[in-house]
């Protein structure tokens, strides 16, 4: 048997897990990646003739393949957005900024994504967005950088 | 399966089929009253467990309690820096954040004086030699590295020393070396009672029921 001796400060140290999985897309999910690396947004026409972006493999309401993809935006608008005064470090962006869902043109269905904007005033609902491209891309949801506004006229605001 | 059309802009550009889908969690892990000791202990080269009573068992590395009892382990033990393999596995694939050169083994070692085996690293033996019953002792770093760290065990290496054909993996009634195995048969499972069809083994070996 040893001193039990007093063990001093408890110790502690950063511990990472990381999970580095790669995943197949699937034909419906690939095109859309597909489309994000051309700079081409696209979704998938549903039964009732609905255009679901991010595109559906099946029908929401029958099950159905849903077979044909449209192209849709690259402009769009707001349906609802939220303000993060302060980003994290796994946020898209280091300036506060909001996370926007995104109507875009030609679609039924609004897809998430992050707007720079210069303050919590410019954003609102129902205001017109486009995507602000990567430069490098290669078929991945980060192709698209972020969301920036597009004054009424069509000009970046 | 469905044959997709795709708008014209996307027919003639060779098509993504896989993503990256990373997942990373940051933690910040505290060792606690026991493992901070076991790690202090490390640091001196002394591997220490922690036991309740007297007679009960030495948990190694230590968890500050005893789950079998249910009780606090205030005593502290320095267990042996040699043991024994009880079981392992030759890992053959290169996997993401792993430095290893494959094939490689990672073992459980009862360590003398111990009742839990701990794992770690088998070196200094080609990969297909390491056996249960093989006894080992610790490889550490070179004292300007040792830190508060397992790691600071670089490996374990084999001792040179007779198998211990009896070893057990602890709180398992049948043994593990090549001293239990029936006949000299690897213990399969028709000699092994399988605990969750109750097929193989013996009425003797009393199984799990």
């Amino acid at each position: 048997m040893t001193d039990r001796q007093d063990p001093g400060e408890i110790l502690s140290a950063p511990l990472i897990i990381e999970y580095p999985f790669k995943r197949t897309t699937g034909p419906v999910i690939g095109a859309f990646l597909t489309g994000l690396r051309e700079r081409v947004l696209v979704g998938s026409r549903a039964e009732d003739g609905r255009v679901l972006v991010p595109p559906a493999e099946f029908d929401p309401v029958s099950g159905e393949d849903l077979t044909e993809l449209v192209e849709v935006g690259p402009q769009g608008v707001i349906t609802t957005w939220a303000w993060v005064t302060q980003p994290h470090a796994k946020h898209p962006l280091d300036e506060p900024f909001a996370w926007v869902l995104v109507k875009l043109d030609g679609a039924d269905t609004p897809m998430l994504g992050a707007l720079a904007a210069p303050g919590i005033e410019a954003v609102s609902t129902g205001a017109r967005v486009e995507p602000v491209w990567a430069d490098e891309r290669e078929g991945h949801i980060d192709d698209i950088a972020h969301w920036t506004l597009v004054d009424p006229e069509g000009g970046r605001a | 399966m469905p044959e997709i059309q795709l708008p014209a802009s996307l027919r003639d550009v060779e098509p993504v089929r896989s993503v990256r889908t990373p997942a990373q969690l940051d933690y910040t892990f505290t060792a606690g009253d026991a493992t901070s000791r076991f790690l202090r202990g490390i640091t001196q080269k002394k591997i220490i467990g922690q036991q309740a009573t007297p007679q009960s068992k030495v948990y190694v590395p230590p968890r500050g309690a005893d789950p079998e009892l249910g009780a606090a382990t205030p005593i502290e033990v320095e267990v042996a820096q040699v043991g024994t393999v009880t079981s392992f596995c030759v890992v053959n694939l290169q996997f993401y954040g792993s430095g290893m050169e494959i094939p490689y083994t990672s073992a459980l070692i009862l360590l003398d004086g111990a009742d839990l085996s701990i794992m770690h690293l088998i070196q200094e033996i080609p990969a297909d030699q390491v056996r249960i019953g093989m006894r080992v002792e610790a490889v550490w770093r070179d004292d300007a590295d040792i830190e508060p760290t397992l790691e600071s065990i670089k490996w374990f290496r084999p001792t040179g020393e007779p198998d211990d054909v009896n070893v057990r993996i602890p709180g398992e009634k049948r043994g593990t070396g090549l001293g239990s195995w029936v006949g000299g048969v690897a213990p399969t499972e028709l000699v092994v009672r399988n605990p969750r069809t109750g097929v193989g083994g013996t009425e003797a070996d009393g199984g799990e029921g």
